[in-house]
């Protein structure tokens, strides 16, 4: 036994709760406030998981979120995550954890014989063999055993994460003395201020190191400022971690919850940024320093302080720097037997009470199989020890100020990087900026808020014992003996950064990159420093020489879900939904998503290509309702509305007289047919551009920009009233005797409303307009009518086409019928390089005299070439089934197989007893009549190339 | 010393712990003159200088790097390599890397780590069938190994996708390229650069050009921070900053700069062998040896040469990773980073002579520059050495946007690079 | 996540946004054009690092505006409304 729980103290645990919880299969007591690793640190459990490469029995290095090797996956009681951090993860009881990357246990992990073949697989080892006989011979095997925890294939998810966007004037990062102080101020001066802590507890260093503010307790002026900040209305997070400082300063926080649902994304957007983010202790170099029960001696005062967990009984404490000398003390009068050894000769006390204290000594080596027996120290000197605390020094934690693109400063004194030039809006206090007493720490407080305006209180003021900040380096040295640990999750060792600088991988990413150093979970939150003071000892350089590499977000990982947030499923990306919806629903309408639109594709739970079929067939024999309410509705209205319209389009429009309809193609600048549609103009200065469903919001826009762009405000207005009206579709031979029975109050004869013309009637006191215009090649009317009041419309029409045996058709068997016309659908039958004249339409290319978008593009040599890919129709012999669409027609030239084109529609035409096809097809508009070949994964047939036009080309039917 | 990679030589210097090994590359001080320069260091400069070197027996290269080579894009991608390209000249382009990839391990002498696992492109809908039939037929008639998938042989190659009956883009098939994976992107630039290197090429590192020499209307070799490098054949390969270069040139290029971002989520056990992309969602999915999940998604929207990445499109991927694979709501987002791109108006690459004669291009990649590299050194070498455009290299001159010749895979497959 | 000010809204979420283009970027009409002067204004643009002077426009009121701001640090410089006079 040698770490162990003490009877007494422990301000974080609440004794009277005990929980349990396994760890690899064996129960774990604890209580609750303990995290993960301090219940398995009272449970003297040593090996809590494996290296990454070499399957390393690895311990508890740290008490926070710095920690690189306690990784577990959890789940039991709490939802399955692999990978947790055991440091910061709350204790729950009936929780399940298993140690990540070892194969059955921790402690017996079946591929620790790996560690036998280090010398063989250094740093980027992979790189220089498995070429022969092949990569992939050797993958499968490397992938296996790469990898940390599990995904349980089986998890559902619990519900969407939250996400909560705030606004503040001050939010203060870090709720240790500095943080706390900042927000003090800040508050005072009138600020609202939301303060964030990554502990379950704020407080941070004054958790655990002796100190006296104000006169009082540390503890207590914690507790009294945090209920102050929270009574006076402000935010205070605890469990939440910053994570990204993005653009414009806006900060992404990762809120845990105690009860194990899931964390929370904030998005705050403050006026002011104060990081009090602290510094994390970093590990001294010696052999085998990665061994179990080797941990940060803060961390082991944080233990003992916060959970009365003493890691050992008889302890060694090495230290380059001041900051041991408190734990060293602490540990000793908590009943262990502890030996301080100091790096440096001069500075602190000659002696210690209770502890041997021996300076100007540095470890060279540590010992022991499964966990620390002892160390060896520069001397020779042999100690004994069932654990080693070590403090290499501190890094600032300047994660956040680095991501906000804030420039770093090298500081010899604290052997480290400081904060440099300030970043508009951020200030840093604390031990992130590399203050050390508390008396600095307030001072930087102050001077960190100072921006923001007159505060009322007064700055904290330290009145105990304060901590010094002596420090001498001790990095990796070059050439040092045994194997040293660097980045212990990703188990880069010194050698491995020497045969990085000896293979010219210097520059401090190469280096990252090549060894992986600092790529793990833990970002290298412990191991960057001292991998690029090692680079820089080997190359003769300085650290900032060296430099650092870039502080890339999250600081530490955060759940994918909390970035999704609520967007999953059809909240990911809303479909659009027809105003009869319901109504179809209740008719059997099957339905799908077309352009973005969900819309009926056919109705009845039969077979569908019959039930397509039949649809198709029933509307040329008598009358067939169709829903295009998804139809573009978008007006522009104003005094240059025709010369706008013109600009627009292909074609002339401004020549239409109002009550008429043209159809015309819209083109981009670059000549390619970007919509088709109907224009109806209902007055001198007001037309309707009904453009395709899929492509309302892209034609809008496109006008808007126009509009302001050449035209001005005055010229034209647009309004989009898509959604403001339903589109109700007649089509077939008895489209007309079905409307005369809806007595919308308007002359249907064909003189009053011939093909191509548009009308205005009523339907129960709301105004109608009736567009007849056809994509079916038969007599068709499209009545709008507002987009609330067409179902009564619809069931009228459905009533009053029983007598005509009327049909409601899907959007397939529209597709159909448009398909035996030869009508396109843009996207479809064109694709993102069809000109107009590849479509047939070559009137206002040659013809027009006025400007238009496109039109310069209608002359380039690619719009000129003679072998352009035409709209073609495609027939087959009479009994074989449609071509599939996407099938390419093909040639051999030069022994090669070369594409001609492809189909683009086909169909099986229930009224034609036969296939149509539609294709683009290079030089098809004079190869009527030619036979080609079409191939369609791998087998061929063959096609005869035609009109587009199968059915009705006299277009009598449009009159019937 | 030890300059061949193999098992045997990493066994004996294994025994020798591991002091034996040369630098990969060389790094010596840039020479007043060469033959040709090189201008940048990524996975395309520096493949353009081995083959220089291999294929034309030119040695007198300079390859000048601002930063540290394979910084910019080659080092910040997800590693994708495939060649399911619609119209005849990306199949060449991007078919000849493709194979010079499937050799590049065993000709470098350095493993890239080719993992040919494949990659599918989902389908939505009947219509995205239709126009996945239409890439599946072009690809086979060009060449390319191609299969169209049914919804069961996604189930097969992806089985822990999202298949619930209420998936919000449902899988109605998709386009397999089985010969399609991932490559290690930092390998592929060292493995050049040691290539490359050993066959005489200068790779000069912290050297950023300052401007052009012209002469006679010529360039004739530029102003570095490292002082003035002349050469008659001057290539550039700066993804990212091409406009910024062109612009010291005195010419402006089809070219806007955008951020696109990557993230990775924390490692862990094999769950996902093969890349799948879904056009619903935008985002496309692997798994790397290392177990980490690669995400990659849509470009940011805000023309930017901040390499950073902005949290609206990350949310937005995100979100699409989990519609496509629900199960990965139980893991955590470890890094996240963003290159720098060009992006041409029919996104695909410029390759040949620039405005200013004697400045050679290697350009506009938008973010599939890595599973070119190959093919993109290659062809710009060759234009270095003969002044002539390869076959292959042709059809993608900066005079298709005279000319109207545009290569837009998009208009033609939907499918974007 | 930028904020961009809006002339007429004022800041609001870059989500807002869409990109137009270079400002400035003036169409040259007619079939007369040159070959190069239309490519030149379908396709080159400056693609500035550091400042850039861009038409974009506010999607959630379709204005379009000139905003001027650092494609490096994305601080943003000014914003203009079009003003009824073409973007220049």
């Amino acid at each position: 036994m040698t770490a162990s729980r003490l009877a007494t103290s422990g301000g974080f645990i609440d004794r009277s709760r005990p929980i349990r919880f396994s760890f690899d299969g064996k129960t774990v007591h604890g209580f609750a406030g303990d995290t993960i690793a301090s219940a398995l640190l009272a449970n003297d459990v040593a090996i809590v998981g494996r290296s990454f490469k070499y399957h390393r029995p690895r311990g508890i290095w740290g008490a926070g979120v710095e920690e690189p090797n306690a990784l577990v996956d959890i789940g039991g009681s709490t939802p399955p995550t692999p990978n947790t951090r055991a440091t910061t993860e709350p204790a729950r009881d009936g929780l399940e954890a298993k140690s990540v990357n070892a194969s059955q246990s921790a402690l017996a992990d079946r591929n620790a014989f790996m560690d036998r073949f280090s010398r063989f697989i250094p740093a980027a080892f992979y790189y220089k063999t498995f070429m022969w006989p092949d990569w992939h011979m050797f993958e499968p095997r490397i992938r296996a055993m790469a990898g940390l925890g599990k995904v349980d294939k089986d998890w559902t998810s619990a519900g969407s994460a939250d996400q909560i966007n705030h606004h503040c004037d001050v939010l203060v990062v870090g709720a240790g003395p500095a943080g706390l102080a900042a927000a003090r101020l800040a508050a005072a001066a009138g600020q609202s201020v939301v303060l964030v802590d990554d502990q379950v507890r704020p407080g941070g260093s004054l958790g655990h190191r002796d100190s006296e503010v104000d006169g009082k307790p540390a503890k207590n002026w914690v507790d009294e400022t945090v209920a102050g900040l929270a009574a006076a209305g402000h935010l205070i997070l605890p469990s939440t971690t910053a994570f990204g400082i993005y653009d414009h300063n806006l900060v992404g926080l990762n809120q845990r919850h105690p009860d194990g649902r899931q964390d929370t994304l904030w998005r705050v957007r403050p006026r002011h940024i104060v990081l009090a983010t602290g510094a994390i202790e970093r590990p001294l170099p010696f052999a085998n320093n990665d061994l179990p029960g080797i941990m940060s001696a803060d961390a082991a005062l944080s233990y003992l302080k916060r959970h009365a967990v003493l890691v050992g009984r008889r302890i060694v404490v090495a230290t380059n720097n001041d900051s041991a000398y408190e734990v060293s003390e602490a540990i000793s009068q908590a009943g262990a037997e502890v030996t301080l050894v100091d790096i440096r000769r001069e500075g602190m006390p000659a002696t210690l009470a209770n502890v041997r204290l021996l300076k100007g000594r540095s470890l060279a080596s540590a010992s022991g199989k499964l966990r620390v027996d002892g160390v060896t120290l520069d001397d020779g000197t042999r100690l004994d020890a069932d654990c080693v605390l070590v403090s290499g020094g501190w890094t600032p934690t300047i994660h956040l100020f680095g991501q906000a693109k804030g420039k770093l400063a090298w500081s010899e004194a604290r052997a480290a990087f400081l904060p440099g030039d300030p970043v508009d809006g951020i200030s840093v206090a604390g031990a992130a900026a590399g203050t050390v007493s508390l008396k600095d720490v307030f001072a930087s407080s102050a001077k960190a808020v100072a921006s923001l305006g007159h505060t009322k209180a007064a700055a904290p003021r330290s009145s105990g014992p304060e901590a010094t900040a002596g420090i001498s380096p001790a990095w990796p040295m070059p050439g040092s003996k045994g194997r040293i640990w660097i980045d212990y999750q990703n188990d880069v060792t010194a050698k491995d950064v020497e045969l990085a600088a000896r293979e010219n991988f210097v520059s401090v990413e190469h280096l990252k990159r090549y060894t992986t150093l600092g790529m793990a979970t833990d970002q290298g939150k412990t191991s960057n420093l001292p991998g690029l003071a090692l680079m820089a000892g080997i190359t003769g350089r300085t650290v900032p020489e060296v430099g650092t590499t870039t502080y890339r977000p999250p600081f530490t990982p955060v759940p994918l879900a909390s970035f999704a947030g609520a967007r999953v499923g059809e909240l990911m990306a809303p479909v659009r939904r027809l105003p009869l919806e319901n109504v179809h629903r209740g008719d059997g309408a099957v339905f799908q998503e077309y352009g973005g639109w969900l819309r009926p594709a056919y109705y009845g739970n039969g077979d569908a290509e019959r039930s397509i079929q039949d649809e198709a067939r029933r509307a040329r024999q008598s009358v067939a309702l169709f829903d295009g309410s998804t139809l573009g509705k978008i007006e522009v209205i104003g005094p240059q509305a025709g010369e706008f319209v013109d600009f627009l389009c292909y074609n002339t429009m401004s020549t239409l007289k109002p009550g008429r309809c043209r159809y015309g193609f819209m083109l981009s600048e670059n000549g390619v047919v970007f919509d088709d549609g109907v224009l109806v103009r209902l007055d001198e200065h007001r037309f309707v551009v009904s453009c395709s469903s899929s492509h309302v919001a892209a034609v809008h826009a496109r006008l808007e920009e126009w509009r302001q762009d050449r035209f001005g405000r005055g010229a034209v207005y647009i309004h989009n009233a898509t959604s403001d009206m339903a589109t109700l579709t007649v089509s077939g031979p008895n489209a007309r005797k079905l409307l005369e029975a809806l007595d919308l109050g308007t002359s249907l004869d064909d003189a009053d409303l011939p093909h191509m013309a548009v009308s205005h009637g009523t339907y129960a006191g709301d105004e109608v307009r009736i567009a007849r215009v056809s994509f079916t090649g038969d007599r068709s009317y499209e009545v709008s009518i507002r987009a609330d009041r067409a179902e009564p419309l619809w069931a009228h029409m459905r009533k009053a086409g029983q007598v005509f045996d009327a049909v409601v058709i899907g959007l397939e068997a529209l597709m159909i019928l448009r398909a035996e016309k030869g009508f396109i659908v843009i996207g479809k039958d064109t694709d993102g390089t069809t000109l107009p004249h590849d479509l047939g339409v070559d009137g206002p290319r040659t013809k027009r005299k006025t400007e238009f978008v496109g039109r310069r593009s209608m002359f380039t040599e690619e719009a000129s070439r003679d072998n352009r890919m035409q709209l073609v129709g495609l027939t087959v012999p009479q009994g074989e089934a449609p071509l599939a669409t996407g099938a390419h027609g093909i040639e051999r030239r030069d022994g090669k197989l070369k594409s001609l084109g492809f189909v683009t529609s086909s169909y099986q035409s229930p009224t034609l007893g036969r296939a149509v096809a539609l294709g683009l097809i290079e030089r098809g508009a004079a190869r009527h009549g030619e036979t080609i070949e079409i191939q369609h994964l791998g087998k061929v047939r063959k096609a005869t190339i035609a009109a587009p036009c199968a059915f009705d080309p006299a277009g009598d039917r449009l009159h019937a | 010393m030890t300059r061949s990679y193999s098992a045997l030589s990493l066994f004996k210097e294994g025994l020798a712990g591991q002091t034996g090994w040369k630098p990969a590359w060389r790094s010596p001080e840039p020479k007043p003159t060469y033959d040709a320069i090189v201008i940048g260091g990524g996975g395309h400069g520096l493949a353009t200088a081995y083959y220089l070197a291999k294929n034309h027996n030119i040695t007198r290269v300079a390859v000048l790097e601002k930063g540290w080579i394979g910084g910019g894009n080659t080092g910040r991608n997800t590693t994708v390599v495939r060649s399911n390209y619609y119209y005849p000249e990306s199949v060449a382009l991007y078919g000849l890397a493709h194979r010079l990839y499937e050799g590049l391990s065993k000709d470098l002498n350095y493993n890239v780590m080719l993992s040919q696992r494949g990659m599918v492109n989902l389908c939505h809908s009947t219509g995205e069938m239709e126009i996945g039939a239409r890439t599946v037929n072009a690809m086979q008639i060009n060449g390319i190994d191609a299969e169209l998938f049914s919804p069961d042989d996604v189930r097969r190659v992806a089985p822990i996708y999202n298949f619930s009956p209420d998936a919000r883009f449902p899988v109605f098939g998709g386009i397999w390229q089985g010969r399609a994976g991932t490559a290690r992107h930092d390998a592929v630039a060292w493995g050049y650069a040691r290539a490359a290197s050993r066959l005489g090429v200068d790779i000069i590192q912290n050297c950023e050009i300052t401007d052009f020499i012209v002469e006679g209307g010529r360039c004739r070799g530029v102003q570095t921070s490292r002082g003035m490098i002349r050469a008659d054949r001057i290539g550039m390969a700066v993804a990212g900053h091409s406009s910024v270069l062109a612009a010291k040139a005195g010419f402006r290029l089809p070219i806007n700069s955008y951020a696109l971002q990557a993230c990775v989520s924390e490692p862990v056990k094999p769950i996902l062998d093969t890349v799948v992309l879904s056009p619903g969602t935008g985002v496309y999915v692997s798994q790397s040896d290392k177990g980490e999940i690669v995400i990659g998604g849509g470009l940011d929207r805000i023309p930017s040469y901040a390499q950073r990445g902005n949290l609206p499109t990350l949310e937005t991927v995100i979100a699409g990773v989990l519609e496509m694979f629900p199960v990965f709501g139980q893991l955590k987002l470890m890094r996240q980073w963003a290159g720098i791109v060009d992006v041409v108006p029919d996104s695909s690459p410029i390759i040949g002579e620039s405005p200013l004669p004697g400045l050679f291009l290697n350009c506009g990649w938008g973010t599939g520059g890595f599973k070119a590299i190959p093919a993109g050194g290659t062809l710009l070498a060759q234009l270095l050495a003969s002044g002539k455009h390869n076959d292959i290299s042709r059809p993608f001159d900066l005079d298709r946007f005279a000319s109207g010749r545009l290569i837009d895979e998009a208009a033609g497959s939907g499918i974007a690079h | 996540m930028q904020l961009f000010p809006c002339p007429f809204c004022g800041p609001r979420d870059e989500t807002e946004f869409h990109y137009g283009g270079d400002a400035g970027n003036v169409r040259p009409d007619g079939t007369e054009v040159p070959t190069e002067r239309w490519a030149e204004y379908l396709y080159l643009r400056t693609n500035p690092k550091g400042t850039a002077r861009e038409v974009w426009v506010h999607m959630t009121c379709s204005e379009f505006f000139v905003m001027e701001r650092d494609t490096v640090t994305h601080k943003v410089l000014s914003s203009t409304a079009l003003g009824g006079e073409h973007a220049a």
